[in-house]
């Protein structure tokens, strides 16, 4: 190869060669584009995934206003609506469980409570669950996974053997008798929040090693990178290495997982309702729904398929919105 | 001569190698295994070899990313060997590094402007015109737009990114810089202008390197004087253009002649044969006794088994020359083992 002395400084001069026109254009036009606005225009262009990311909005929204929605179009979740109601057969009047303009998703069987305004703070229920069980698993999962990462040695393999030991743990079991075993209201709340958060602290404590496992591996690779290197070598200390190099690179698998996490821990909130040690009645959540409906469904299959069909929804939702934020983030990982 | 910079004796680095649950030592890689150096105030010393023979950890242990395992390193005066992180921490401001690879190199989540930033932050290094003036000026430095500061590394090219890199090295004003193979990823005509550019900084910057790398046509270029690497040891240490010239080990003989000639004119020519080593490089883990070039040296005895050659003058040589062979190549000797390079392999 030639290394003549011809070859300057600044010949390398692909910026600087459009750099006039761009100067001339303005200073913002110069300002780069992160991978975080890459990723959001990735975003915007699937359209699945905005499907599923509107879903989730309208979802949200339902469950924050459900006071005022049900005092504009329903009734209170726990009036009891006898009128409504066959005396004889103890089904709901009129066609399809009921549905009329009154009762918007009609009633239940037996007793004639609004399905519509159960279904709405149904809804309250399940993403309080789903949402903060999933923000505890992400912490714990990032705390853990993270030391075992950087750390290395024998936190490494304490850290490890733990989260192996979780991910074989019978948890439906294990919940159902942590659940039936705690008192029904516990620290000033009433029961459905207390038992709401006992359901959250749950779900999210075994949860965690999903994050755990994709936050070391990644740490684990990330430690390596030359950049780490770079930084140590200008006297950075750990802190500033783990929170300041290594958790922005983290960011995108960590959003991902903890979005793919939320549909699993839906439907995890709606196994323990329907198997009766989730939110205790007259408190409505979609899985005790699914099991009211359980022995009507014979007769009224509306009562059943309505919250199913809500569970179903909101989990495609959710699952459809973090493969698209995943593609988004990453494309590579296609 | 002037003084030294960088002073190595007796360096060491031996990576253990564990085994079962309690981690029992089984071995070690000896990655670096005794070299002595002398890195002397403004020049640039090469250091080449092949992959695996050590190099990078010796780059590392100079700046002391690494821990010797022995040896002693005394920079500028003060022995550096064993100092904690925190006590080396108002060192590095004097001594930086060029990473190899570019691309992982540069955190991509982080701007270019608070990539070069860093080194100022981490050390607390005041800036009276204001950080972001001061990066641009390091930008302007290297050759790159100042108003590329908030750009990030995705939109740069491999040389740009180089320059990055060097940008960021020269924030803290070091006064040595240890480049690690730093155009190697990088391509043969933008290797150029990174070398150059390099080149230039030294002299105003009155910067000393010590400059890794592979190939021997940069490493000719840009040294003053180069060091030969074999399996962690110093196997040839001369100024640049007497041991281009006059190389004595037959590892340095062997290298050299496969250095490719861009003249197809010259490949004729006698001294453009090549040597071919056989075999592959041993392993650091258990490595040959005496010369551990012998089991690849068409020159080897029985001596080269039991005795480790010193890195020794030799007479005919200039002071300066040191070569650790029992038989090392004197001027026209008829190499067994050369043949032309016209002769398919």
């Amino acid at each position: 190869m030639s290394l003549g002395p011809e070859t300057s400084l600044h010949d390398e001069s692909t910026p600087t060669a459009d750099a006039a026109q761009e100067r001339d254009t303005s200073e913002k036009a110069i300002a780069g584009r992160s991978l975080k606005q890459i990723a959001w225009r990735r975003l915007k262009k699937d359209r699945v995934a905005v499907g599923g990311g509107i879903v989730i909005l309208v979802l949200i929204a339902i469950a924050i206003l459900a006071p005022l929605l049900i005092k504009l179009l329903g009734h209170p979740f726990d009036e009891y609506h006898n009128d409504k109601i066959d005396p004889t057969l103890s089904l709901p009047l009129g066609k399809l469980g009921g549905i009329s303009k009154d009762f918007l998703l009609g009633v239940e069987p037996v007793n004639g409570r609004d399905i519509f305004s159960r279904i709405v703070y149904g809804a309250q229920t399940t993403l309080t669950v789903a949402f903060l069980s999933a923000f505890l698993s992400t912490i714990l999962g990032v705390l853990f996974g993270m030391s075992a990462g950087f750390l290395g040695g024998w936190v490494d393999s304490v850290i490890s053997r733990i989260m192996d030991f979780l991910l074989a743990f019978p948890q439906l079991l294990f919940s159902i008798a942590l659940v039936s075993v705690l008192p029904q209201s516990m620290l000033g709340f009433n029961t459905r929040w207390s038992r709401t958060i006992v359901l959250i602290v749950v779900i999210g404590f075994f949860g965690w090693p999903y994050i755990g496992r994709i936050v070391r591996g990644q740490t684990l690779s990330l430690r390596e990178r030359e950049f780490v290197e770079a930084s140590r070598s200008l006297g950075a200390r750990s802190p500033r290495i783990l929170f300041r190099e290594m958790l922005p690179n983290l960011a995108a698998p960590i959003l991902v997982y903890t979005t793919l996490i939320i549909p699993t821990n839906i439907l995890t909130e709606a196994a323990l309702s329907f198997l009766g040690v989730g939110i205790p009645p007259p408190y409505p959540s979609w899985g005790g729904m699914l099991s009211d409906a359980l022995q009507f469904y014979r007769y009224d299959p509306m009562f059943m398929i309505i919250p199913g069909a809500m569970i179903f929804i909101t989990v495609l939702a959710f699952n459809l919105f973090g493969d698209g934020l995943r593609d988004a983030l990453d494309p590579k990982a296609r | 001569m002037s003084e030294n910079l960088l002073e190595v004796s007796g360096l060491e680095k031996h990576f253990p190698i564990t085994k079962g649950l309690f981690r029992r030592q089984v071995g070690a890689v000896r990655a670096v295994d005794g070299i002595d150096l002398q890195v002397r105030s403004g020049e640039t010393l090469g250091l080449v070899g092949e992959s695996g023979c050590g190099k990078s950890t010796t780059g590392r242990l100079f700046t002391r990313i690494l821990e010797p395992t022995a040896g002693k390193i005394v920079f500028d005066g003060k022995d550096i060997s064993h100092k904690s992180f925190s006590q080396m921490r108002p060192l590095r401001r004097d001594v930086q590094m060029i990473f190899q690879d570019p691309y992982s190199s540069l955190n991509p989540r982080h701007t270019v402007g608070s990539i070069i930033a860093a080194p100022l932050q981490i050390q607390s290094i005041p800036t009276p015109q204001g950080l972001k003036k001061a990066v641009q000026e390091l930008l302007e430095l290297v050759g790159l737009n100042p108003e590329h500061y908030n750009r990030y590394p995705h939109e740069f090219s491999g040389g740009q990114r180089q320059r990055i890199g060097i940008a960021r090295a020269l924030a803290l004003r070091p006064k040595m810089i240890v480049a690690d193979e730093p155009v190697s990823a990088l391509d043969v005509s933008i290797q150029a202008q990174v070398v150059n550019l390099l080149d230039d900084l030294q002299r105003e910057f009155d910067l000393t390197y010590v400059f890794i790398a592979h190939d021997l046509s940069v490493v000719r270029h840009i040294s003053d004087r180069v060091a030969v690497m074999y399996l962690g040891k110093v196997v040839e240490i001369a100024e640049r253009d007497e041991l281009y010239k006059n190389p004595r080990h037959p590892y340095t003989v062997a290298l050299m002649s496969a250095v490719p000639v861009p003249d197809p004119a010259r490949r004729d020519r006698a001294q453009r044969e090549r040597v071919l080593l056989t075999g592959d490089v041993p392993s650091p883990i258990n490595p040959p006794s005496g010369c551990r070039f012998r089991t690849r040296c068409w020159k080897a005895q029985d001596i080269c088994a039991t005795e480790e050659p010193p890195l020794v003058t030799r007479l005919e040589d200039p002071e300066s020359h040191q070569t650790a062979c029992h038989f090392p190549i004197v001027e026209d000797e008829q190499v067994v083992g050369r043949r032309p390079a016209s002769t398919p392999a």
